[in-house]
């Protein structure tokens, strides 16, 4: 799950971790309004998901999605040109994302950049704090071409980050005097965020120090567990849905596990590793998969229909591979649930099924009684051979 | 022999009651394997299945039936307690099967078993499972969720992070009268108690064990791990599979372990590794029995 800017803000100021000062804002009045009580240069950032915002350009032709002003009536007018106008930066596609709030906040002065993140760390199974003077920029490309500015300090998780870590990170990073105090302070404010939310990786990127000797965290990226997000009401409340695949919402609320690809062959499993493997034998067949599709061990026949009325909302999809290893469930009761699924879709391109395990002799009867037009797979490979090429013959 | 468990191994089933917890529950006592005790709180007293004794917690079970391993199907709010409350009575074995545990929670749990007798298999896995020399391996020791009649006994060790290509390893194995010594499911989670390489590790001591399929995914760095271990000290021949290849990096596949991040965690990184380790990679799941086979030239 994501989150948006001014939520990270929002979580930051909950917490005491030092921010700039701003607000979101949802009308050009609001936006107005903001900038008066903060007075100063301002910024104005449009929120959607997508980085690359700054570079990015309306569909209106307004180009930039983050400016700065210096005057309320100024912060107003920017707002008005992002508000309700579509985005399109590197990362949203040539379609864009509808922006429907911005960010208000005081204009920072900076003079310096830093990198700080705290993330599970799954060789040690414990939380790890990486850290840089080289902020501002992409860490991976940091990591690879100068590891020697990178810094990762391991935390014990029965004590959380000790004091003396985070004096020896600040004094690593060139902190000294009271910008050494402040990044104490946010440091440990950052880690009692990072376990209290149940996150999996929080990342200030730039952590800066500004003009009048403030430490703040400028920019922020938040992963969530979802495995915890039962316990996290305030998070789950922040989710925006507008910001995610319709596929995948839909998909949530029949607790399927759905990843929408760019691809034409849509994959129906039963299993997350066999769905992977599943996806990743389409295209060693010389296919394209369409998505990554998890019906779980016990898939009902509602969750399957569900499922392939999901997979054919999908335009670009032009053939159907069902792979499942019916270990428990009884394959004959999947084979109806396929069949039933089919008609009521009124299914009209090409389907192949492979189904292996319990009871499988009578799934497969059934599949070749039912009088659909499907093809069925001997293996997962035949399987996957045959729905690349009747999707290549019906192109 | 086997690993970890055996034919004789005394089991008992946290969270017998709920619906999933009973069903395989009863799976288990169906193939033949030795579920001497459930436990429930506030249900301590009753009988499952009119056989076996359900207490209300895992000590008291312990003590008076002698269980040596426990598999949890607690939810996950109450799975790590579960799994510690285990830990706590000695047993040698903790199998969580509770699929969707938070990752803090495992973090505290592994912290907490440092120094404990006790291993731990999972969370988010399908157990394991010793074959039987019965019809359809009926007989063995049956641990979790995976299907028993799909077994064989014989001399493959499977290991995975994945339940379903699990399924379909063993299965393509049986098919072409290969048996299997003990299948482990280690879970797909990003936190869990046994690795690839602990597994691996002891298929290698296992004199009953000749060959391994290992079976891996996108995430994390364990199967770079095994097959630097592999390279150095195992001595018998092993397949590998990894799934997610054309995954999208960033995105979590169904498993909370199974994601790329930061160019980390790569399948292509996984096969190179395992390659250079001289660990025959099967092409695609349709191949992993055969790809052994070959390699194993047996």
């Amino acid at each position: 799950m994501n989150i948006h800017e001014y939520q990270a803000r929002e979580l930051f100021a909950k917490f005491g971790v030092a921010t700039q000062p701003g607000a979101v804002a949802f009308t050009p009045d609001e936006a107005e309004a903001v900038a008066s009580k903060l007075g100063g240069k301002i910024v104005v950032k449009a929120q959607i998901h997508a980085g690359g915002r700054g570079k990015g350009t309306f569909k209106n032709g307004f180009k930039g999605g983050v400016h700065l002003c210096d005057t309320p009536a100024q912060a107003r007018d920017l707002a008005s040109q992002m508000l309700g106008q579509v985005l399109v930066t590197h990362q949203t596609g040539p379609e864009g994302k509808e922006v429907g709030k911005v960010f208000v906040g005081e204009a920072v002065d900076i003079t310096k950049e830093l990198y700080f993140a705290i993330l599970l760390d799954r060789a040690t199974s414990a939380p790890v704090v990486i850290a840089s003077t080289e902020g501002g920029v992409d860490i991976e490309s940091v990591a690879e071409h100068t590891p020697e500015k990178i810094i990762r300090v391991g935390v014990n998780p029965a004590l959380g980050l000790m004091p003396f870590q985070s004096r020896k990170i600040a004094a690593t990073l060139g902190l000294t005097g009271p910008l050494a105090n402040q990044a104490v302070k946010l440091f440990a404010s950052l880690y009692k965020l990072f376990i209290d939310c149940d996150c999996s990786m929080v990342e200030i990127n730039p952590l800066v120090i500004t003009g009048k000797g403030e430490l703040l965290a400028l920019d922020a990226k938040f992963n969530f567990d979802d495995n915890a997000l039962y316990r996290q009401p305030a998070i789950v409340a922040m989710r925006d849905k507008s910001e995610e695949d319709p596929r995948e919402v839909a998909a949530s609320e029949y607790s399927l596990n759905y990843i929408g690809l760019d691809g034409n062959i849509a994959c129906l499993v039963n299993g997350a590793g066999l769905a992977m493997a599943t996806m990743d034998i389409i295209q060693y067949a010389g296919g394209k998969p369409a998505n990554f599709l998890d019906v779980g061990g016990g898939a009902t026949k509602d969750q399957v229909s569900a499922a392939f009325r999901i997979i054919l909302g999908d335009a670009n999809v032009k053939g159907i591979l069902v792979n499942i290893f019916g270990g428990i469930m009884d394959c004959n009761i999947i084979a109806n649930g396929i069949v039933e699924a089919a008609r009521e879709t009124s299914l009209s391109i090409p389907l192949v099924v492979r189904l292996e395990g319990n009871n499988v002799e009578a799934g497969k009867k059934t599949l070749a009684e039912s009088g659909l037009a499907l093809i069925t797979g001997d293996d997962i490979l035949d399987a996957a051979q045959k729905v690349v090429a009747a999707v290549a013959k019906a192109a | 022999m086997a690993i970890l468990v055996n034919p004789d191994t005394r089991i008992l089933i946290q969270g017998i009651t709920g619906s999933f917890g009973a069903k395989h529950a009863q799976l288990s006592l169906d193939y033949g394997t030795k579920v001497v005790a459930g436990v429930t709180p506030g249900k301590g007293g009753q009988l499952f299945s009119n056989v076996v004794p359900i207490f209300d917690t895992v000590d008291q079970a312990v003590k008076e039936t002698g269980a040596t391993v426990s598999v949890v199907f607690v939810p996950p709010p109450f799975a790590a307690d579960a799994i510690l409350e285990g830990v706590d009575a000695g047993l040698d074995l903790v199998v969580a099967i509770t699929e969707g545990i938070p990752v803090n929670d495992m973090v505290k749990v592994k912290q907490a078993m440092r120094g404990s007798k006790t291993r731990l298999i999972g969370p988010n896995c399908p157990g394991l499972v010793t074959p039987g020399e019965g019809e359809k391996s009926h007989g063995g020791c049956r641990i979790g969720i995976a299907p028993g009649y799909i077994h064989k006994k014989g001399n493959v060790g499977v290991v995975s992070r994945s339940g379903t290509l699990t399924y379909e390893a063993v299965w393509q194995l049986t098919t072409r009268g290969y048996g299997q010594s003990t299948c482990v499911g280690i879970g797909g989670d990003p936190v869990n108690g046994t690795s690839h390489t602990d597994v691996l590790k002891m298929f290698n001591d296992d004199p009953e064990t000749e060959a391994i399929i290992m079976i891996g995914e996108i995430g994390g760095t364990a199967e770079e791990e095994a097959a630097a271990w592999a390279k150095e000290y195992c001595k018998k021949p092993i397949a590998a599979f990894i799934a997610g290849a054309t995954a999208p990096p960033g995105r979590r596949m169904g498993h909370a372990g199974a994601i790329v991040s930061g160019g980390k965690g790569t399948a292509a990184a996984k096969i190179a590794a395992l390659e250079d380790a001289g660990i025959a990679v099967s092409p695609t799941p349709a191949e992993m029995a055969d790809t052994l086979i070959r390699h194993w030239g047996k």
